[in-house]
């Protein structure tokens, strides 16, 4: 039977009524109308329903909703500053357009959740330890060229 | 945020309210029609006149721009080519523009997208439209403004009388939100390329920033009133037929489960409840009905034994038989090419709201019209019931699960009578999806004393690549109609492969083979990136590297020495400029080591593009495992309209082809298709792919008829690799993928 959770999604609590095994990722799309993070696999596998939970990119189709409690959910719509109307994107989204880093796109958003946690943590990173911190994603147009260049370009900016 | 978004797309009637539009027609230029002149297509009512410049064409009161083409986005960027396209021949701003795609309703029938020929037909038919709605204008204006057509300007969508700019008239104001009503003539004169500034620049892609903030809308993002949401459930062996079906009582939010012969599927009111009612449901199938090969190895050895349904001979120069007979040195090597994925990140997703006044189907796949045929059949209404809505999918190369889910939706709707989303689950996605069919070819050659090709067969033997057709015009087409028992009516496509060299004593034969296992599997064959490209390629671009060491000569030399096609010839050198090819015959004398590098090329032209392509490879002899560290690729593909966007795409085809080349391959036992997720059909991740790829495009000049890009640089990648991968090693892969347990074996005997 559905259950009322209260979570915190990109800085404002919202409700949302499901069983609490209903995985985040159905939630965050159906419920909180969040398009952002997509279903690809739902085996945590492929890393396109990425999410930030309390700082970590993780595998929202995998995370149930009874699962995440009061930790911050942040999903692409909520990365950069957003206030009011206004938003600045974060680098490494800046970092994709300025690469033009997609083909069909319907991956990025794991690979700009993942590569802004990775980030974060430390933005001085090698051409390795990207390659290594993104190699759990995938991306079935090829685009990772591209791709590695934007994440490469935005650790630029974050370090600079 | 709304729960209903806005559904498809600004129709003509719409625009022409909100914007005040304008529309324009001309002579039906051959491009129009459809790809493959279809009788059942040919059949179908037109509601948007090819022939009538406002199918194409409609300028609002407030100077916006509506153009409608019949080929789709599929990723690469081609959206933005329409703009520039348009806003280039009508002189008006780039933003101004909104392309519209693959609604059968208000889109115009251009066979919808195939063979990377967007630019080509799309392109040309939009161009051609652009002209006639600016010759139309300029006429109004030269009435208005009182002065002759030859004395008028435009910029920005304003025309003035040039030399007194205080003279001007807006295309806005000229159509005061009116349709053209005008017949295409095929006589506007389009803009002479030289002036171009828009068409021709890398202009950023307009869904760029949409894809990287999650606003692009995708058909996964599509809601309709009322939408109830949908599973499929799929039989477990292969044949096996439906034995008892028990429903789970009393499941939360479940409204039905639907059953039509073999095709089983459920409905509910939540998504989360439609995947937990589909796992719950217990359903008991027959055994197997048929048997499978265990391995490749006996689908290889079946398919060289197996009666063949039906041949082509392509090229047919001299006598082969007995120049081959004769020739003082002979080569004979098979190459083989595996069942593959199209894998596509999201599996397919579609939503149908069938009703008795109609069908309304929203889908992601390259061919609305065809689709719409296929769903008339299947719900057996009249085609003009049938609407077929486009919105962009997780990536689309070719005949995709994209259409069958949209069969699977229709029954699912017409079922419950409400509008029924349905997601395909990823084991349904990778194991169910259509394949590209696997490939034997058999390759002949003969040298004569001087090392000079005397004589060249070509005999592939491969399962048809439209048993499952290109765009679903029938019920049997989709997986739906075959589990409920309709034959799919299939195709013959020959796999004959593309080169010009020049042999005294040529052959190329195309054996199909019956694939009776097709039917109602997971290894339905199907158009996969360039049907039969990278297959046929591997074998003609591998042979030639084979006979090029067994002259040993130069693989750029032996290949241009055989070559008269000054197009041909210059990507090849290109290619091997850029890539700093040094002259010598491979393979190259290695020092040793555990880390072999060589390098490789092979070529291909296709449809009036031509690609070389240079791979540089590292191979770990201990562990087999091969990594590309570089590409160099020449391109000609004639005039390009965005050359970053073109790069992007050339860039993305190399990484899929060098995943399909060195890591894919379907799995399968005796009865069911093994491959079913990320694990089991493993792609290319981020560690493997190259350090550069280096782009080099060629007759990129106005002059140049504007070909296709995104499948020709598909082409010769495997080949290229597993020519590096002899220069490297000496080991001659004739398998795909080439895997380190293949690579290492492939060693193993070297030694």
């Amino acid at each position: 039977m559905a259950n009322r959770f209260v979570i915190n999604v990109n800085g404002k609590r919202r409700r949302v009524d499901a069983t609490p095994d209903t995985p985040l990722l159905y939630a965050l799309r159906n419920e909180l109308k969040l398009q952002g993070p997509r279903f690809g696999c739902g085996l945590a596998q492929c890393g396109a329903c990425t999410v930030h939970l309390g700082g970590q990119a993780v595998h929202s189709c995998t995370t149930p909703i009874g699962a995440v409690g009061d930790k911050a959910v942040t999903t692409l719509e909520g990365l950069g500053q957003v206030n009011g109307t206004e938003r600045k994107l974060h680098a490494v989204q800046q970092a994709f357009i300025d690469e033009q880093a997609t083909q069909c796109g319907y991956c990025v958003n794991g690979w700009i959740m993942t590569a802004a946690a990775l980030l974060t943590k430390n933005p001085r990173v090698s051409d390795a330890e990207i390659r290594q911190g993104l190699s759990g994603l995938k991306c079935r147009c090829g685009a990772h060229m591209r791709m590695l260049r934007a994440v490469k370009r935005a650790a630029k900016t974050l370090s600079a | 945020m709304n729960d209903i978004i806005e559904l498809n797309a600004v129709s003509r009637r719409d625009f022409l309210k909100a914007s005040g539009a304008l529309v324009v027609a001309f002579g039906v230029p051959s491009v129009l029609f459809p790809e493959s002149g279809n009788a059942a297509e040919s059949k179908e009512p037109e509601k948007v006149p090819l022939d009538q410049l406002d199918s194409w064409l409609n300028i609002g009161a407030d100077g916006s721009v509506r153009a409608a083409v019949g080929k789709v986005e599929t990723g690469m960027g081609i959206t933005t080519a329409f703009m520039q396209i348009v806003a280039e021949e009508l002189d008006v701003p780039f933003a101004r523009v909104k392309i519209v795609m693959g609604d059968t309703a208000t889109t115009p029938n251009q066979g919808g997208t195939g063979s990377s020929n967007g630019i080509m037909t799309g392109g040309k038919a939009l161009r051609e439209a652009a002209a006639e709605a600016r010759q139309f204008l300029f006429g109004l204006a030269s009435t208005r403004l009182g002065v002759p057509m030859e004395q008028l300007v435009v910029k920005d969508g304003v025309i003035s009388v040039q030399g007194a700019t205080d003279q001007h008239v807006s295309y806005g104001e000229l159509i005061k939100g009116q349709h053209f009503n005008l017949k295409l003539s095929g006589q506007a004169k389009t803009k002479d390329p030289k002036n171009y500034k828009i068409v021709g620049a890398s202009v950023p892609r307009e869904d760029i920033p949409l894809k990287v903030t999650g606003e692009y809308t995708y058909i996964v993002d599509v809601r309709v009133p009322r939408m109830l949401h949908g599973r499929v459930i799929r039989p477990p062996v292969m044949g096996a037929k439906l034995v008892s079906l028990q429903e789970p009582t009393k499941f939360p939010g479940l409204v039905k489960v639907v059953q039509k012969s073999n095709f089983v599927g459920v409905v509910a009111e939540q998504e989360w409840q439609a995947v937990r009612a589909a796992q719950e449901l217990k359903s008991t199938w027959s055994q197997s009905a048929a048997t499978l090969p265990n391995s490749y190895d006996e689908l290889y050895t079946a398919m060289r034994d197996m009666p063949i349904k039906t041949s082509k001979v392509g090229e047919n120069v001299g006598d082969f038989d007995g120049a081959f007979a004769g020739a003082a040195r002979k080569f004979d090597a098979t190459y083989e090419y595996p069942f593959q994925s199209h894998a596509c990140m999201g599996p397919a997703c579609a939503i149908a709201d069938v009703s008795n006044s109609g069908a309304s189907v929203w889908f992601a796949g390259q061919k609305s019209y065809r689709l719409r045929l296929a769903i008339a059949d299947l719900l057996e209404i009249p085609v003009e019931k049938v609407r077929v809505y486009w919105y962009p999918g997780p990536g689309s190369y070719g005949t995709n699960d994209a259409d069958d889910a949209a069969a699977d939706a229709a029954l699912l709707s017409r079922a419950v009578g409400r509008p029924v989303r349905v997601q395909w689950m990823r084991a349904d996605g990778t194991g169910w999806d259509p394949k590209g069919p696997p490939h034997t070819i058999r390759m002949r050659g003969g040298l004569d004393a001087n090392k000079n090709v005397v004589a060249w067969n070509f005999e592939s033997r491969c399962f048809s690549g439209t048993l499952r057709a290109a765009g679903a015009l029938k019920a049997g087409d989709t997986l739906a109609g075959q589990l409920m028992g309709i034959a799919p009516p299939g195709g013959d496509e020959f796999g004959l492969g593309a080169e010009s060299y020049v042999f005294p004593h040529k052959r190329k034969t195309s054996h199909i083979l019956p694939w009776a296992q097709s039917l109602g599997t997971g290894l339905r064959t199907a158009h996969l990136r360039d049907p039969n490209g990278p297959q046929t390629c591997f074998a003609s671009e591998s042979f030639v590297d084979e006979l090029a060491a067994a002259a040993g000569a130069d693989p750029v030399a032996f290949r241009l020495r055989h070559l008269r096609d000054a197009r041909d010839i210059a990507v090849i050198k290109a290619a091997a400029q850029q890539a700093g090819w040094v002259t010598r015959a491979s393979p190259i004398k290695n020092a040793g080591g555990p880390t072999a590098k060589g390098r490789g090329i092979a070529y291909a032209p296709r449809n009036g593009t031509y690609v070389a392509t240079v791979a540089e490879v590292e191979v770990n002899r201990d562990s087999g495992e091969v990594r590309v560290t570089r590409f160099v690729v020449a391109h000609d593909c004639g005039f390009v309209i965005n050359p970053d966007g073109v790069k992007g795409t050339i860039e993305a085809n190399l990484i899929q082809s060098m995943s399909r080349a060195l890591y894919e391959e379907v799995q399968f036992d005796r009865t069911a298709v093994r491959s079913v997720d990320w694990n089991t059909y493993p792609i290319v991740d981020m560690t493997q792919v190259p350090n550069e790829i280096d782009i080099v495009l060629l007759n990129n000049t106005p002059d140049m008829p504007s070909k296709g890009a995104g499948e020709p640089s598909t082409r010769p990648t495997t080949a290229a690799i597993a020519n590096a991968i002899f220069d490297a090693t000496g080991a001659r892969l004739r398998r795909v993928p080439f895997t380190p347990e293949r690579v290492r074996a492939v060693l193993k005997r070297q030694a």
